[in-house]
């Protein structure tokens, strides 16, 4: 398993974000995280990638607990994730901040900038290299947090809403280049509310609400089961016929 | 060991100057905890505040304690303007931008004293200068303890304002939810001003409380900024109470400390509290987690 | 143009100004906008690169000078070599104040606060102590030579200080073209991508503040050599933190050629006004705080930041319609 998570809880005050989080994921897998707003999708991504220290329980990744560690840590060892509301490094153009991904790995200036020229032409950014980051569209930014954690080699990837303010065809553009991403050998772990993307991308599906795991398995299945309908739509809403999540 | 009779005098005296010390930093507080800004200007209006009521008494004639009415509008005018007209506008809003125009606020301030009124230090007699009361323990002048009982008295009349007046009602609205408040109909601009207003009205109360038993010169203000400061941080950011007790604390502090150390490494003390509290618990002792 | 070549022109255009000045006035005018270019260069790297505005940078030029002054009058070291030392003294507090206030993660107006702070302190213990001086300062004998860092003419300091310039401006550029500096601009535009990315915030602040302090305490020793003099008002106060801030601000943030920009408009505005006006005293600070004022208003990127703003302009004209 690539990524091990165990036991995974955290309260802020007196809310409890999540509680009792276990699952794994195993290379090459696009594993969807899906839920209603406030289930907790991106407080798991926070702890995963080091910005929140849980309360309890452990994270591994291959096979190394990196429960304790700083994010830039995580990051340096190939477990990179994006961020839910775009942080661009707004005074710097396209390419120079696909070049921070890019040194990571790579120490040379002129080999990173390279790199990051190939990235950007693989998400569809080729053409606003030179564009300062702070004047790109919504989409725009979305493709370059996505250029940016492609940047550093990661061999997991965690995409927080990448699709998030996308019309039907931007987001019909960017399925391809995940599946490419995925194809060039990164595991992808994503939380998604538009349906129709997760449906068609993730191979598998796992439902948080209030903080707990209450189901998973492929989308189809986890379309299907009523205690995910009702998470979504309220109590009783599972026993209305038409009810399935499928039509997003 | 030091004998109780020099310490005793010294705590208290520290107890007194520490209150007027509130009152310059409940100001400073207030600013920010409403519009979240750090007033690096603080001091220096504090120095036209104080040459304020030095030549209303000057020129005038008139009685430090009786300029109070005359000082608490005139800087608060001051400061509204200043905010509206000049930090507001030049900041564009930005964090960074906000803390160098009161920077420059504050260089342009100190230096057209200096060129004015020269570096003289000026310095006020009142009739009851040198007026002592016997507490048998220490002697305390009577200027210090007009400006304690002032400067408590004025703090609790600026709580009440905050808690009781719809002024107050919308201003801490203001500080807690930006949003919110323009929604429901308040003018965001003429309200930071107001803050900021009363913020700098504490400035010309508290001058009035210290001239008597202190003196107006351009420098200052650079004096009374980090020392309000560092109450401010102590004592929580956005907290009157948390500038009270800071206050107190630093003007005992500074005091013992003077009297160990003697007047040059006096105020050591109170900077090294100031570094610990910002980097061990900046929130303060009453302050909001950020 | 490449900003390699753009370095060699300045510099190269630089050099001959002794010769071409033919008044001591002008000379020393030179040499202390080169000066103040180069304090200004040293906070750039933290303030303007690194985007975390220090308001007590004095903390490492009174550092330097007063390491500077002790070496050579207690232990008598040459005073070039007590200029590299100061370096290294400089260094080490940039790394004090860096680790202490960048560990517990302060930032904008905190830091600024605690960097204020830190210079105070220091200002407070070179009054007390003795070794300092304490309140009187100390003073440089007067033995002018080359080999002892006095020179009988303005032209050997002005070379010293454009030799510090040149160095500055090294130190930019290679910071520009290496991944630290990618790094510190991605710190200074958003520490969580940034750390996203791998980046070790921490790491790339402390190194940004020692840089930044290192330079600072090399301008500390050069002005005690030219003036001989060195006190802890001078060493820590205020003005000199002002005036490191103030050139990149106007010239512009984070830019190669800013600080030398702002200081050279800078010592300009204070002649003019100073014929104009008078020097009395306080006036041309005055005059540099309402610029102060004015620059974040109106131009917040600098005079470079004109520039800019020009080929955005001519870039939205030039759309269709």
């Amino acid at each position: 398993m690539m990524l091990s998570v165990r036991g995974i809880a955290k309260k802020f005050g007196g809310l409890q974000a999540v509680a009792d989080v276990s699952f794994a994921i195993a290379a090459g897998e696009i594993v969807a995280l899906i839920g209603p707003n406030g289930a907790g999708k991106t407080t798991m991504f926070s702890l995963i990638a080091g910005f929140i220290a849980p309360d309890s329980g452990t994270i591994e990744f291959d096979g190394a607990d990196i429960t304790a560690l700083a994010p830039h840590r995580i990051a340096a060892r190939g477990l990179v994730r994006t961020f839910q509301t775009a942080q661009p490094f707004a005074r710097l153009t396209v390419a120079r901040n696909i070049a921070v991904g890019a040194h990571l790995h790579i120490a040379s200036r002129g080999a990173a900038l390279r790199h990051a020229a190939e990235i950007a032409e693989r998400v569809g950014l080729g053409k606003l290299l030179d564009q300062p980051a702070s004047e790109l569209t919504v989409a725009g930014r979305k493709r370059l947090e996505l250029a940016r954690a492609l940047a550093t080699a990661p061999r997991l990837l965690l995409l927080d809403e990448v699709m998030a303010g996308l019309n039907p065809a931007e987001i019909d553009a960017i399925v391809p280049v995940i599946f490419a991403i995925r194809d060039s050998g990164v595991t992808l772990l994503l939380t998604e509310h538009v349906m129709r993307a997760v449906m068609r991308l993730s191979d598998r599906a796992l439902v948080l609400n209030e903080g707990r795991l209450i189901a998973a398995g492929t989308p189809q299945q986890v379309a299907a089961d009523p205690a995910v309908i009702e998470a979504y739509l309220g109590r009783g809403a599972a026993r209305q016929p038409d009810a399935a999540l499928t039509n997003g | 060991m030091v004998e109780a009779a020099i310490i005793v005098p010294a705590i208290l005296n520290g107890l007194i100057t520490g209150a007027v010390y509130a009152l310059v930093a409940v100001g400073l507080t207030l600013i920010y905890g409403v519009l979240h800004i750090i007033n690096f200007a603080h001091g220096a209006l504090l120095m036209v505040a104080l040459y304020g009521v030095y030549f209303l008494h000057a020129l005038g004639g008139v009685d430090p304690y009786l300029a109070l009415p005359i000082m608490i509008p005139a800087m608060f005018v001051l400061g509204y303007l200043l905010q509206r007209f000049v930090i507001g506008r030049a900041s564009h809003g930005k964090d960074e931008n906000v803390m160098l125009v009161t920077l420059g606020l504050a260089i342009v301030i100190e230096n057209l004293a200096l060129y004015l009124w020269s570096s003289d230090t000026r310095t006020i007699d009142t009739p009851y200068g040198f007026s002592t009361v016997d507490f048998g323990v220490a002697l305390i002048a009577v200027p210090k303890l007009i400006a304690f009982a002032g400067a408590l008295l004025l703090t609790l009349a600026l709580w009440a304002l905050m808690r009781w007046t719809d002024l107050g009602k919308a201003i801490r609205a203001v500080a807690k939810e930006r949003r919110g408040a323009a929604l429901v109909g308040i003018d965001i601009e003429h309200l930071y001003a107001m803050s900021f207003g009363i913020g700098i009205a504490c400035l010309g109360a508290a001058a009035c409380l210290l001239l008597p038993s202190y003196y107006a010169s351009p420098h200052i203000g650079s004096a009374f900024v980090l020392i309000a400061f560092t109450i401010v941080v102590l004592g929580g950011m956005g907290s009157f109470v948390g500038a009270l007790v800071g206050g107190l604390i630093i003007g005992v502090t500074e005091s013992v400390g003077g009297l160990f150390l003697g007047d040059s490494l006096g105020q050591l003390g109170v900077f090294l509290i100031f570094i610990a509290v910002l980097l061990f618990r900046p929130t303060g002792l009453f302050g909001q987690k950020a | 143009m490449k900003s390699g070549v753009a370095i060699l022109i300045v510099l190269a255009a630089l050099l001959p100004v002794p010769w071409l000045v033919h008044s001591d006035f002008w000379l020393n005018f030179a040499v202390l906008a080169l000066y103040y270019a180069f304090l200004g260069q040293s906070w750039n790297i933290l303030g303007g690169f690194g985007g975390q505005f220090s308001f007590g940078h004095a903390a490492f030029f009174g550092t330097g000078a007063y390491a500077a002054a002790v070496l050579q009058l207690r232990f008598g070291v040459n005073p070039w070599l007590a200029l590299v030392l100061a370096g290294v003294a400089g260094a080490a507090m940039g790394a004090i104040v860096g680790a202490l206030s960048f560990r517990y993660g302060l930032r904008g107006s905190y830091f600024a606060l605690v960097t204020l702070a830190f210079a105070e302190v220091l200002r407070i213990l070179a009054d007390a102590l003795g070794f300092t001086g304490s309140g009187v300062g100390l003073q440089i004998p007067l033995h002018q030579s080359a080999a002892n860092f006095q020179f009988a003419t303005k032209t050997g300091f002005y070379f010293t200080i454009l030799g510090l310039t040149a160095l500055g401006l090294g130190v930019v550029w290679s910071i520009e073209h290496s991944r630290f500096g990618a790094r510190l601009a991605a710190v200074r535009d958003s520490e969580e991508a940034a750390q996203a990315l791998g980046v070790d915030v921490f790491r790339t602040k402390l190194i940004a503040i020692t840089l930044s302090a290192a330079l600072m305490a090399l301008g500390g020793t050069f002005y005690l050599q030219y003036f001989l003099f060195i006190d802890p008002d001078i060493a820590f106060g205020p003005q000199v933190s002002i005036a490191a801030l103030l050139a990149p601000i106007v010239g512009g943030l984070g830019t190669l050629f800013g600080p030398l920009l702002g200081a050279v408009a800078l010592q300009l505005l204070n002649e003019v006004s100073e014929s104009a006006i008078g020097s009395a005293p306080g006036l041309n600070l005055v005059l540099y705080g309402v610029i102060l004022i004015l620059i974040i208003a109106f131009l917040p990127e600098g005079i470079f930041g004109l520039a800019r703003l020009r080929t955005r302009w001519r870039g939205v004209m030039r759309r269709p319609a």
